[in-house]
């Protein structure tokens, strides 16, 4: 059994918790996918759309565009928070299947392990979604937007380290919605989803630059355009370094939680 | 003595300033079905999750199939079946589902835990129910897959944690009627109960805990020879008042406990000789059990 603070051990074991979350999602996969679809077909079609007819253009894109590059983002976000969450606190909590896993020869590394892997699949899973549809209606102007894929991947790793150490403090559904409101919410309107961040007071764009979703963001719109943002490795980085820290706390608050 | 399955020595675990198991040794022989009684909170469930290295000891040894726990707790839960005390079957899934999955984590290949499903369930009494959804199971049902899951790796030990609470009769003989089969075939149990009458049934010994240090440990028969007179006589109603300071006389132990009045004897005729006949009294009148035994030395204050 690894001390409170060890690094977290990987091992290929955590396939087979990813794998029992896949046979589960895969019952429903339908629904799922068509609302993975339909979400983001709506809201695009109304804002880039309606909105967008009122707006013009928005930093040289069109706004469905520009829209659309911030909701392949945001759509990761919120499905791996959902994930790491409300799903992940049923299987801990309500459920209790991170307990029997453990009785197995699994360790709680490898379950914390499979649950990230899983919420950042399901992450891919919506941006992938988000981007079909963008690409669609014609706003995925190059095929170097396939490198958005390891951009999703990477937010999809880090929301899902976050919702897990979340998920590691919870008493109940109701916790999570102190972080849906006070971390979530600020940070899709601050990391320039909508509208672009030089918008904003300085004093809050420098704050920006803190939020995991904005270098996202700011990556993905010149990506789907077929450029590529200047300073990139550093938005990466950060997103790097949020899945990594993120990942180790998780590890080390479930430890404290449920190997007492 | 046969070798020995799982052995823990001076064993200590706190949390914050309670010390939940206070420096406990037992050992328990590979076949033999081992019980752990207690009251709530007595550290029956911390030392189950400590002999599975699910948690660190503050101090002390233990050893799982010769495995030393939690260094090498991996390995022996490999070898080990776990029936927890609570559900923790997968509602999403079918009941063969619940197996091919659970075996995953013992990394058994799906086509080997496959053909072993129709063996487990008839086992467990689940013959045909395969496809099965978890909502459609009684609490019974459920009990007896998660049985059968902890059977999924052919386990050498068997831990039981309260197997049978909240179970109908029915389904509480079968599971005592499979633990006994699989007593037969060499495997180890270690079982925690709050039913003295289930542990006085199955264990060939038991350990009751109180407070977290062992205060008895043998065979349930000899634990009974050893603390309490063969026989006892239960007397209440509205005459026990009057007839109570009587009784003292015939009975070298006697208890008052709200309505009743408990009487422990070596030769009870001579109290059933004055009780019969006595309409405003009912006695009844049975051999010493595990539970005045485990009453006597836990007390019977509740405990939650």
């Amino acid at each position: 059994m690894a001390p409170l603070f060890a690094p977290p051990t990987l091992s290929l074991r955590l396939f087979a918790v990813w794998g029992r979350n896949w046979l589960v999602w895969r019952k429903l996969a339908l629904p799922s996918l068509l609302a993975n679809l339909a979400d983001p077909l709506i809201v695009l079609f109304g804002l880039g759309y309606g909105l967008g007819a009122v707006l013009g253009e928005m930093d040289g894109m069109s706004y469905f565009a520009f829209l659309g590059a911030g909701f392949v983002c945001s759509a990761a976000m919120y499905a791996a928070t959902f994930e790491s969450l409300y799903s992940a606190f049923s299987r801990m909590h309500v459920q209790r299947t991170w307990e029997a896993i453990v009785n197995a020869p699994m360790t709680l590394d490898d379950v914390i392990a499979g649950e990230w892997a899983w919420a950042a699949t399901k992450a891919v899973a919506a941006g992938i979604c988000v981007l079909a549809v963008v690409a669609a209606f014609g706003f995925v102007r190059s095929p170097a937007a396939l490198a958005a894929l390891p951009v999703i991947v990477l937010l999809g790793l880090a929301f899902a380290a976050l919702g897990l150490a979340i998920n590691a403090l919870a008493t109940g559904y109701d916790f999570f919605s102190y972080y849906m409101t006070v971390v979530l919410t600020p940070m899709l309107m601050l990391s320039g989803v909508f509208f672009p961040v030089e918008q904003l007071p300085s004093g809050v764009q420098v704050a920006a630059t803190l939020l995991p979703l904005y270098h996202g963001v700011s990556i993905m719109r010149p990506l789907l355009s077929g450029e590529l943002a200047p300073g990139w490795f550093g938005h990466l980085a950060v997103i790097g370094a949020y899945a990594m820290v993120a990942f180790y706390i998780a590890v080390v608050l479930t430890r404290r939680r449920l190997l007492r | 003595m046969n070798a020995v399955a799982l052995e823990a020595r001076a064993l200590r675990k706190s949390y914050d300033a309670l010390e939940v198991v206070a420096g406990i040794d037992f050992s328990v022989a590979v076949g033999e079905c081992f019980g752990l009684l207690g009251p709530n909170g007595a550290g029956k469930t911390t030392t189950l999750r400590l002999c599975l290295g699910l948690t660190e000891p503050d101090a002390g040894e233990i050893r799982l199939l010769g495995e030393p726990v939690p260094a090498r707790a991996r390995e022996a839960r490999a070898r080990v079946g776990v029936v927890p005390q609570f559900d923790s079957l997968d509602p999403d899934f079918s009941v063969a589902e619940n197996l091919v999955v659970y075996g995953r984590y013992f990394g058994i290949p799906e086509r080997v835990i496959r053909s072993r499903i129709p063996e487990l369930l008839a086992f467990s009494g689940l013959a045909g129910r395969a496809d099965a959804l978890l909502p459609t199971l009684s609490g019974g049902m459920k009990r007896r897959l998660t049985l059968a899951r902890s059977l999924v790796n052919d386990p050498e030990l068997l831990f039981m944690d309260e197997p049978t609470t909240g179970l109908d009769p029915q389904a509480r003989h079968l599971i005592w009627e499979r633990l006994r089969q699989l007593a037969q075939r060499g495997k180890t149990v270690v079982l925690t109960t709050h039913f003295m009458e289930e542990a006085e049934r199955l264990c060939t010994r038991v350990a009751i805990l109180d407070r977290g240090t062992i205060i008895a440990l043998g065979s349930p028969s000899a634990l009974i020879a050893e603390h309490i007179e063969p026989q006892v006589l239960e007397v209440h109603g509205p005459g026990l008042t009057a007839w109570i300071a009587g009784a003292g006389a015939h009975a070298p132990r006697q208890e008052h406990v709200g309505e009743t009045l408990f009487c422990y004897a070596e030769d009870p005729e001579p109290l059933l000789a004055e009780l019969r006949g006595r309409a405003d009294l009912t006695t009844i009148h049975r051999p010493a059990n595990l539970e005045d035994v485990f009453l006597k030395l836990t007390g019977r204050d509740l405990r939650d």
